[in-house]
């Protein structure tokens, strides 16, 4: 199947992406990442990511046009992010995507970053059973969603009401002395750990919570357990199990994650659940989210952690998505909007 | 393709350093000059005002031939879209692009007799200056510097009113004129300060928050 080929630029955070795809055929997904620049930070830091979208953003063009071995003149559409994300690294990329448009004469789509999230495994398994309900979870966002039409129909279910997820994995390898990004090394330092070795908090699963937070969620309270717990071990002259540590918060942030995600699917009756943001390459993550989904016959589609990431490849998914519907593009005067709610897919 | 390329002698400028300022010029002199004189809004209306200042002089987009663009200094975030729109624009118009520095485009338009220093606003109480002979050549900076501390000089530029002289913009037009002829700054802006990040210190408390990115839910 063929459809419109679209380039599709990404600048929300950390991430310079610029991906091409013709239909739901990826063709070009580059990635430049400022991640090294933020490790001494412990987070990133919207200036020095924001200078780095600058440095990496015509690199980034001109390699994804080699790779996908196409023309710029060839191109139908251009897709970007107009939010939600850093208001001064989203400038970036949105700016470059005017100037695209407007020299090659072609439309311009100003899309949901939290929508691309989703659209991205079209690109893996091809069209999306809808309704289906979506768990987006990275360092910047940790929100559930209920996908009735990925072009403009989507209802947030559910989101954090403090930090992201990824976020209080940050904060706790940096209490642990772990590096930055904390979700991969508090994977890895978990996989030698006892999951049941503390019994830290789940955020907003008391009976109480679930009345207003059924399907939110929260992590500051269990980021303060941890650090709570590791500092009354290291005023005692104790030593710190870090893999048990570890091990026991990545329960709890999955275990909350997963059941809320799961409750939500079955209140709702909606037999799929996608998974999206760069904690979902979380290995305990996918191992209780395979679990429990199966053994309530609901159906998992996780793309491939590459698509996960922030890219650029979602955003020309997407806007080959909204070109295919027909969807009026986005007029040259848009802003980008660091809060653009989820439920706004096109501006 | 020369036939094409001698056709392209239209030169494009841009500069966000303070406000969103475009220009058109070509070898005989300025063509336009417009503003939008609106300083958050520079993504919103840099490619609209690229467009209506084509369109006003009847000119394409395919008649450019160079794009000249300010790299500040100036307030990063305004600063960098018109930078990376230049950038962008010289891709797919597959054209050269010119970064200069934005304060020497300011003297470019000032008719000295004597030297002078050109200044725009830092915010924080700071101004951006640099120091220029009568001719327009640039003797000094660009600078970053609390406007009380500035040499004792005649001060011209956006930020004038706030050494005691008079505030006049960037003239988009005299900018594309003059671009090539003023100094090859890259096309990185001229940044002169350095990130706002605070590099944790070790552990203290379970309340430790630098100040670090807080994406918007949503
Ligand atoms: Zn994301």
């Amino acid at each position: 199947m063929s459809g419109p080929l679209v380039l599709g630029i990404e600048s929300s955070c950390d991430e310079t992406g610029v991906g091409i795809v013709r239909g739901h055929e990826l063709l070009a997904n580059e990635v430049a990442s400022s991640v090294e620049q933020h490790v001494r930070y412990g987070g990133v830091v919207p200036e020095i990511a924001s200078r780095a979208h600058l440095e990496a953003m015509r690199p980034a063009l001109e390699r994804a046009l080699a790779t996908a071995d196409v023309d710029l003149t060839e191109i139908d559409g251009i897709a970007v992010t107009a939010g939600p994300g850093l208001m001064g690294a989203l400038v970036v990329g949105l700016a470059a995507a005017k100037a695209l448009a407007v020299a090659l004469n072609k439309p311009l789509y100003g899309l949901n970053h939290l929508v691309g999230h989703v659209a991205v495994d079209l690109l893996d398994h091809g069209p999306l059973p809808q309704p289906c309900a979506a768990l987006l979870v990275s360092g910047g966002h940790t929100s559930l969603l209920l996908v009735d039409d990925i072009t403009g129909d989507i209802t947030e279910l559910g989101s954090t009401i403090d930090d992201a997820a990824g976020e209080a994995y940050d904060k706790v390898a940096r209490v642990l002395g772990l590096a930055y990004p904390g979700g991969p090394v508090i994977d890895k330092a978990a996989a030698e750990g006892d999951p049941k070795a503390i019994a830290f908090p789940r955020g907003l699963t008391a009976p109480k919570d679930l009345v207003r937070h059924r399907f939110d969620y929260s992590f500051s309270g269990l980021k303060t357990s941890v650090s709570r717990w590791v500092e009354t071990r290291q005023r005692d002259g104790e030593q710190v199990p870090v893999a048990d540590v570890a091990a026991s918060f990545q329960e709890a942030v999955c275990d909350v994650l997963t059941a809320k995600a799961v409750d939500a699917c079955e209140h709702l009756g909606v037999s799929d659940l996608l998974i999206g943001g760069g904690v979902a390459a979380n290995s305990r993550l996918r191992a209780l989210l395979e679990q429990r989904t199966a053994e309530r016959g609901i159906v998992l589609r996780r793309p491939r952690p590459g698509l996960c990431t922030d890219n650029g490849a979602m955003m020309a998914v997407l806007g080959s998505e909204v070109i295919g519907r027909g969807l009026r593009p986005s007029a040259l005067d848009i802003g980008a909007n660091s809060g653009l709610p989820v439920s706004t897919v096109l501006v | 393709m020369s036939a094409d390329r001698t056709g392209r002698d239209l030169r494009l400028g841009i500069d966000t350093s303070t406000d969103v300022r475009v220009g058109l010029a070509d070898d005989t002199g300025v063509l336009a000059s417009r503003a939008v004189t609106n300083t958050r809004a520079h993504a919103e209306q840099l490619m609209p005002l690229v467009t209506a200042t084509l369109a006003g002089a009847g000119r394409r987009l395919a008649d450019i031939g160079l794009i000249v663009v300010g790299v500040g200094p100036g307030p990063f975030t305004g600063l960098r879209v018109g930078v990376v729109t230049a950038q962008t624009l010289g891709l797919a118009l597959g054209v050269p692009v010119r970064g200069v520095c934005s304060l020497d485009a300011v003297a470019a338009g000032h008719a000295a007799e004597g030297e002078f220093l050109a200044v725009s606003d830092a915010r924080r109480r700071e101004v951006y200056w640099a120091r220029y002979a009568a001719d327009g050549r640039r003797l000094e900076g660009p600078a970053v510097s609390p406007a009380s501390e500035l040499p004792d000089l005649p001060v011209i530029g956006p930020g004038a009113h706030l050494a005691g002289g008079e505030a006049s913009g960037l003239d988009g037009g005299v900018l594309a004129f003059t671009g090539p002829r003023l100094p090859e700054a890259g096309l990185s802006p001229l940044y002169l300060r350095r990130p706002d990040a605070e590099v944790p210190t070790t552990r203290k408390s379970t309340l430790l928050q630098p100040r670090l990115a807080r994406l918007d839910r949503s």
